[in-house]
C-alpha cells in the first residue's frame, strides 16, 4: 500500500494543475503556450504582458472558467464520495439523493425572487438540506430496506423538487426570468464570471476543510453506526456535520453553475478502482480527479464545436455509459 | 474493584418488556457465556451493558462509573464490541479494518499515526493473522474475518470484550479455535461477556455462566452447576443429556422429542 500510495499520489496533484495549464490553449481564439504563461505572469512582470487581446481572453474568459470547472468537479465529487461512505451506499451522490435538485430549486427560487447571488447560493444551501434530510429520514423511516430504499426516497425527493423547480418555471417572467432559469438548470460553465466565484469560494472552502479533516472517521461511519458508537464516536452528530459540508459543497456548485449530474457518481467509483476504499486517499483523489474530470469534459465541449453545450448534457452523455460500465464490471457491491 | 458492575436493569421496546430486573458483575479475566433462545433478548442486553441502548431502570457501572456519565468514546476505551451480524459495504483492507480500533485515541480531527499502525499490527501478530493485512476483509473467510474483528477490538486495548454469538457464522473448528483464543485473552487479564447459542462451548472457555429465559436470568454460577438438564430443558424445550468426557468438560447431547407434524393441514 505504501509504494503504491507513493506512486499515485503525485499523479492525483499534477493532473488538474497540467490540465490548468492544457486549457487555457483551447478555445476559437489561439493563443500560443508561451502567451499563456506569459500572461499569466503578467500581473507580477508587468513587462511580459503580450498583448490587449490575450490578456482579456486568459483573465476574463478562460480564467474564471477553468477554475470554476476545477472547483465544481472537485465540489461534486468529493461529496460523492462522502456521501457513498457515510450512507453505507455505493449508489449515493448529490445528484441521487435529492440535495442538487433540491439545491437547484431553492436557487430557482432565488433567482426568480431576486437574482442576488448571495440569495441563489443562500437559497440553494437551505433546500439542499431540506431535501437531504428528507431523503435521510424516509430511509431511517424504512430502515429494513437497506439501500434500495434510500436509493428510492432520494428519487421521490428529487422528483418532488423537480416538480417544485417546474412550478417556478411556470410563474416566471417568460421573457427575462424563464430563459435564465432553463438555461442555468442545464448546468452551464459559460457564464461564470470573478464575482460569483468570489462568492462560492469561501462556502467551497469551508466544505473542503471540513470534509479533508474527517476523511479518516468517514471509514468509521461506513462500518455501520453501531460499530462507529462502539469505536467511541457519535455516528448522528459526525454525520450531521458531514451532511451539512457535503451539501455545502453541493449547493455552492448549484449555484453558480446549475445543476450539473453524474459527476458526484462516477468520479468517485473510478478513483476508487485505482486507489482503494480508504477515504483517507479516497476524498482528496476525488477532489482532484473531479477536477480533473470536469475541466476535461468542458475542454472537449470547447474544443469540439463552435455553439456552447451546457456543460450538464455532456456529463450526463459521458457519465451514463461510464456508469453502466461500471454496473456491468459488477462494481457495486450492493445487492 | 468489578471491571462491570450490571445492577436490577430493564429495557423495553415499544412497551413489550424486552428484559426485566437483571444484575451480574464481571471480575477481571471472567468469562462469561448468557445462554437463551432465539428472541430472549440476549442481543438487547448486550447493547444495553455496551451503551447502545439506553436502559429503562437500573444502573450500569464500568469499573465503578456510572456508564451514564461517561461519552461514547470512554465507553469505547473500556469495552471492545464485536456484533453478530456485519454489514459490509466497501472492501477496506485488514489493516485499515483493525487499525479503525485506534478511534477512541485520536481525536476527531486525527487521522492514525505511526504508533497506532504499530498497534493495530500486533493485534494482527498476536492473533496470527499477520498475512492477511493487505488483503480486501469482505474477500476473507466467516473465520478470518471474525479474527480481523477480534483483531480490531483487541486494537482498542479495552478492559474487557463484549460478543454478540461470536462463533455463531464460524465452522466447526474455528468455532473452538476462536474460544480457545478469548480463554488465552482472558488468561492475560481481558474480561469477555458473550452470548451463545451452544451450551457445550460454556465448558470449553467460561467461568460463569447466565441462562437466561424470557428476559431474566433463571440461574447464575459456574458452567458444571449452572449448565444441568434441567436448565437446559426449561430453556430450550427439549430433553438433554449431559455427558460427561474428559477433565471435567461435559457434552450436551439433545434427544429426539418425537415431534409430530399435523398431517391434517398438508397437501402436496
Amino acid at each position: 500500500m505504501e509504494d503504491k500510495e507513493i506512486l499515485i499520489v503525485p499523479i492525483f496533484i499534477i493532473l488538474p494543475i497540467a490540465l490548468f495549464f492544457l486549457s487555457f490553449l483551447i478555445g476559437r481564439y489561439p493563443v500560443s503556450p508561451y502567451e499563456v504563461i506569459c500572461t499569466l505572469l503578467s500581473p507580477i512582470f508587468p513587462n511580459l504582458a503580450v498583448s490587449q487581446t490575450v490578456t482579456t481572453i486568459v483573465f476574463q474568459i478562460r480564467l474564471p472558467r477553468i477554475i470554476a470547472a476545477l472547483l465544481v468537479g472537485a465540489c461534486l465529487a468529493m461529496a460523492g464520495a462522502v456521501f457513498q461512505g457515510i450512507f453505507k451506499n455505493p449508489l449515493a451522490s448529490s445528484d441521487l439523493l435529492g440535495v442538487s435538485n433540491g439545491a437547484g430549486f431553492g436557487a430557482a427560487l432565488g433567482i426568480l425572487m431576486s437574482g442576488s447571488g448571495f440569495i441563489i447560493q443562500l437559497f440553494a444551501f437551505i433546500f439542499g438540506i431540506i431535501s437531504v434530510s428528507i431523503t435521510y429520514l424516509i430511509s431511517q423511516a424504512y430502515k429494513a430496506g437497506g439501500i434500495l430504499v434510500s436509493i428510492l426516497s432520494g428519487v421521490a425527493v428529487s422528483a418532488f423538487f423537480n416538480a417544485l423547480i417546474s412550478s417556478i418555471k411556470f410563474v416566471a417572467d417568460p421573457m427575462e426570468k424563464l430563459p435564465e432559469i432553463i438555461f442555468w438548470l442545464m448546468g452551464t460553465l459559460a457564464n461564470v464570471t470573478h464575482d460569483k466565484l468570489i462568492m462560492v469560494i469561501i462556502p467551497m472552502f469551508i466544505g473542503f476543510v471540513i470534509l479533508f479533516v474527517l476523511r479518516w472517521h468517514v471509514n468509521l461511519l461506513a462500518m455501520g453506526d453501531e460499530e462507529a458508537q462502539s469505536l467511541g464516536l457519535n455516528p448522528s452528530r459526525l454525520r450531521l456535520i458531514i451532511i451539512v459540508a457535503g451539501t455545502l459543497l453541493t449547493s455552492a456548485a448549484v449555484s453558480i453553475t446549475g445543476i450539473i449530474g453524474w459527476i458526484g457518481l462516477v468520479v468517485p467509483h473510478m478513483v476508487r478502482m485505482v486507489v482503494g476504499p480508504d477515504n483517507r486517499i479516497l476524498i482528496p483523489a476525488s477532489l482532484s480527479f473531479g477536477a480533473s474530470f470536469l475541466l476535461l469534459i468542458d475542454n472537449i465541449s470547447r474544443a469540439l464545436i463552435a455553439i456552447e453545450i451546457p456543460i450538464g448534457i455532456l456529463t450526463a452523455i459521458i457519465g451514463v455509459p461510464l456508469f453502466l460500465y461500471l454496473l456491468r464490471k459488477g462494481y457495486f457491491q450492493w445487492a | 474493584m468489578n471491571v462491570l458492575d450490571v445492577k436490577n436493569i430493564s429495557f423495553s421496546y415499544d412497551k413489550e418488556k424486552i428484559f426485566d430486573d437483571i444484575s451480574f458483575s464481571v471480575e477481571k479475566g471472567d468469562v462469561i457465556s448468557i445462554l437463551g433462545s432465539n428472541g430472549t433478548g440476549k442481543t438487547t442486553l448486550i447493547k444495553c451493558i455496551n451503551g447502545l441502548h439506553k436502559i429503562d431502570s437500573g444502573d450500569i457501572f464500568i469499573r465503578g462509573q456510572n456508564i451514564q456519565s461517561l461519552s461514547f468514546r470512554e465507553i469505547s476505551k473500556f469495552i471492545g464490541y464485536i456484533p453478530q451480524n456485519h454489514d459490509a459495504t466497501f472492501p477496506f483492507k485488514v489493516l485499515d479494518v483493525v487499525i479503525m480500533g485506534r478511534a477512541p485515541y485520536l481525536s476527531v480531527n486525527n487521522l492514525p499515526k505511526e504508533k497506532d499502525t504499530k498497534i493495530a499490527l500486533s493485534s494482527l501478530k498476536t492473533l496470527g493473522i499477520e498475512h492477511l493485512k493487505d488483503k480486501e476483509y469482505t474477500n476473507l473467510s466467516g473465520g478470518e474475518r471474525q479474527l480481523v474483528f477480534l483483531a480490531r477490538v483487541l486494537t482498542q486495548q479495552p478492559d474487557m470484550l463484549i460478543l454478540d454469538e461470536p462463533t455463531s457464522h464460524l465452522d466447526f473448528g474455528n468455532q473452538v479455535k476462536l474460544l480457545e483464543i478469548l480463554d488465552e485473552l482472558a488468561k492475560k487479564g481481558l474480561s469477555v461477556v458473550m452470548s451463545s447459542h451452544f451450551p457445550d462451548h460454556t465448558f470449553l472457555s467460561s467461568n460463569k455462566v447466565a441462562v437466561m429465559k424470557e428476559g431474566s436470568f433463571i440461574d447464575f454460577g459456574k458452567p458444571e452447576d449452572v449448565v444441568t438438564e434441567e436448565n437446559l430443558k426449561k430453556l430450550y424445550d427439549i430433553d438433554v443429556k449431559l455427558i460427561d468426557i474428559e477433565d471435567g468438560r461435559k457434552m450436551c447431547v439433545p434427544l429426539k422429542s418425537n415431534l409430530k407434524l399435523d398431517y391434517e393441514f398438508f397437501s402436496r
